[in-house]
């Protein structure tokens, strides 16, 4: 397995992301944003979490139109696996590789905890490692999470099974409590249409470590190596 | 031209932070005539053409390429 991982000015997740990427095996190249040129045999490409461009203008917005986007887009195109993880999320709706898009947390204050999210589709190479509807825990760390679409664009996704996970309650339940940053539909992260692309805002990297943040992560990363 | 452009959060979209403003406005210092308080962003920059209807295309591509988000945003301008 071959990975990419991009930094942008302000990234600060990616040496978690190079570290759950060489616990799975797998090569890991880091990327600047300012290349020009990636890889055709890539397997997987990781926009990770932090404040690209100290988050001015909107989260996402100027690393979205940055150099090496065009690259993810020209390879998200022909199939390599996409995952934007916290900011990444952000990076790839203000791309227009995931539709929607991110705003200010519901209660206007960062959210740095652990979640509970239940798995929506199993059926993906991002979350063949976890059963359907299976409760998990991983850590948070964001201002601006709260998912928003129009209402056709949430539909398309619950009818085409391109939401990945959703916030629940300790329970395992759907309810406000739950649903930390007020996100539609309590959604944590969706796929694309083609489910080589993942966006999420909860830190499956930072859950890799059964002494740190748990191991709830740690699936994903296998399930993408073919663990 | 100098043009300014207006960004604001589109009809239906939870402004937190114009409800902050509100709420500060209308609980904190008794503002009671208050209401519906939305924040938006004002850009302002300078265009090399004089054409209004080339200033407008420009705006347009200008907006739609970076600077509005328009799955939540909108945004109107007028040159100054």
């Amino acid at each position: 397995m071959k990975s990419a991982v991009i930094t942008f000015p302000g990234s600060n997740c990616n040496r978690d992301a190079q570290d759950a990427l060489v616990k799975i095996g797998s090569k890991v190249q880091n990327i600047w944003y300012k290349e020009t040129s990636l890889d055709d045999d890539l397997d997987l490409i990781i926009i990770p979490g932090g404040f690209s461009y100290g988050d001015y203008l909107r989260s996402g917005a100027m690393a979205s139109i940055s150099p090496v986007m065009n690259e993810v887009k020209r390879l998200a195109g022909k199939g390599v696996k996409v995952l934007g993880i916290c900011n990444g999320f952000q990076v790839l709706t203000e791309a227009g590789l995931l539709p929607g898009a991110l705003l200010r947390n519901k209660k206007m204050k960062f959210i740095c905890n652990k979640v509970s999210l239940r798995i929506e589709n199993a059926d993906s190479v991002f979350t063949k490692n976890y059963k359907q509807n299976q409760i998990i825990k991983l850590p948070v760390a964001h201002m601006d999470g709260r998912y928003f679409a129009d209402g056709e664009t949430l539909k398309k996704l619950e009818d085409n099974g391109n939401i990945a996970f959703k916030y629940t309650d300790d329970g395992g339940n759907l309810s406000d409590i739950g649903n930390i940053n007020g996100s539609e539909l309590s959604i944590a992260g969706i796929f694309n249409n083609d489910k080589n692309i993942l966006g999420m805002m909860p830190h499956p990297e930072r859950a890799n470590d059964a002494d740190t943040a748990g191991t709830d992560g740690l699936a994903l990363f296998e399930g993408l190596a073919g663990l | 031209m100098k043009v300014r452009i207006l960004v604001t959060l589109k009809n239906g979209v939870l402004d937190t932070q114009g409800k902050a403003i509100e709420n500060s406005l209308t609980r904190d210092l008794g503002f009671n005539n208050v209401s519906e308080v939305r924040q938006g962003r004002l850009i302002e920059l300078e265009i090399a053409e004089e054409n209004k209807d080339n200033i407008a295309q420009i705006v347009d591509d200008l907006c739609d390429k970076v600077l509005v988000n328009q799955v939540i945003e909108d945004y109107s301008f007028e040159i100054i």
